[in-house]
């Protein structure tokens, strides 16, 4: 099984979208990070994995994210949330915590599902990603291109971080290509 | 004759010095509340399964102070896969101690897995905690209580076995807002 994607996913200025993601949040002083790995997310967690200013933690589900994200922040710290959009349905109660506790929190969800999808496993769960997380209380941008992607984090960053928010940035699933096999 | 879960959460807080304690849902935040409210106190009234990796969060955001986690065997059992990613992470500062009743208390006593006899220091240290430990005398609660403020070379984890009973509750706020505040404020962070 190969993960490589089939599309170039670059960003307006030629720069891979995934780079322009992690300069995003280095700009937004994220110094946490957690994850658990989808294909669409693998340059992203690879650079991070490589910045020893950024704390990176592999989960076992996506829910500890959120958790660790909240912990990050009483202590002071910035964490972004990386994950597909199947993980979404493993937070739900456990976004209860940064919804009740008004504590910062950035998701970035790269959406399966939805978009030249080959595995239907996949389409309930990202059929209802957005309808989730607004049900439990957590804002929902949206992205189906690199350059609007790129125009969103900052933005959600300055609110989740300055405003204390809780967004997830769904990644069109068209922005990473069809998953190869 | 099992521990008696108040003596044992107070001895373990006893001259507890610059620890940041977080508490599991249910009985651990009405017992650490008992021993004393503290604005380092992070107390958890849901989000079942998250105490010790709101701790691990801390602690990897403030290397410079120990982090202790209170919980219940029900709470920790619902987290049981962060014990494999805080060991992976390994944070030298963090500590997890489980109130073991070997029970849900909150929800009309119904037996555990650690009632059953799972064990969460077999589990913990099968995972790579630096440190496993289980009381079931107040000399060891003590022991655990001294090694809290030892340095360690990664994180620990201790069950400490107790009486299954529903005391009297202790009720910290449930304003998740104000005590996120308060605990930010003691750290000298802003505040909105």
């Amino acid at each position: 099984m190969t993960l490589a994607l089939q599309t170039e996913p670059r960003a307006q200025d030629g720069a891979l979208w995934p780079d322009e993601l992690y300069a995003a949040l280095q700009r937004a002083r994220v110094t946490q990070a957690s994850y658990v790995p989808d294909a669409g997310h693998a340059r992203l967690i690879q650079l991070l994995l490589a910045d020893t200013a950024i704390t990176t933690t592999v989960l076992t589900t996506e829910e500890e994210g959120i958790a660790l994200a909240a912990g990050a922040w009483l202590g002071g710290e910035r964490s972004a949330v990386l994950m597909q959009s199947s993980g979404v349905g493993n937070c739900i109660n456990m976004l209860s915590l940064p919804v009740i506790g008004r504590f910062p929190l950035l998701i970035l969800v790269t959406m399966r599902g939805e978009w030249g999808e080959f595995n239907p496993w996949q389409v309930p769960m990202g059929q209802a990603t957005e309808a989730a997380l607004r049900a439990v209380g957590v804002r929902v941008f949206r992205a189906e291109t690199p350059e609007a992607l790129l125009d969103i984090v900052p933005a959600a960053a300055v609110e989740v971080y300055e405003a204390d928010q809780q967004i997830a940035v769904l990644i069109g699933q068209a922005i990473m290509g069809k998953k190869k096999w | 004759m099992k521990l008696d879960r108040r003596p044992v959460v107070a001895e373990l807080l006893r001259g507890r010095g610059d620890l940041l304690v977080v508490t599991g849902l249910g009985s651990p935040s009405y017992d650490v509340h008992a021993a004393g409210d503290s604005e380092a106190n992070y107390y958890l009234w849901g989000a079942m399964g998250s105490a010790a990796l709101v701790g691990m969060g801390l602690a990897q955001a403030r290397p410079e102070r120990r982090v202790l986690v209170i919980t219940g065997d029900g709470e920790q059992l619902m987290g049981l896969g962060g014990l494999a990613t805080i060991a992976m992470a390994a944070p030298a500062n963090l500590s997890v101690v489980v109130i073991d009743n070997g029970h849900f208390g909150e929800t009309g006593m119904q037996t555990s897995h650690t009632g059953l006899g799972l064990k969460l220091d077999a589990v913990a240290a099968a995972c790579g905690f630096a440190a496993t430990g289980r009381a079931t005398s107040m000399d060891e609660v003590t022991a655990i209580r001294d090694a809290l403020h030892q340095p360690a070379s990664g994180p620990r984890l201790y069950v400490v076995e107790v009486k299954a009973e529903n005391l009297p509750r202790s009720l910290p706020p449930r304003d998740a807002v104000h005590i996120k505040n308060r605990f930010r404020a003691g750290l000298g962070l802003a505040t909105a």
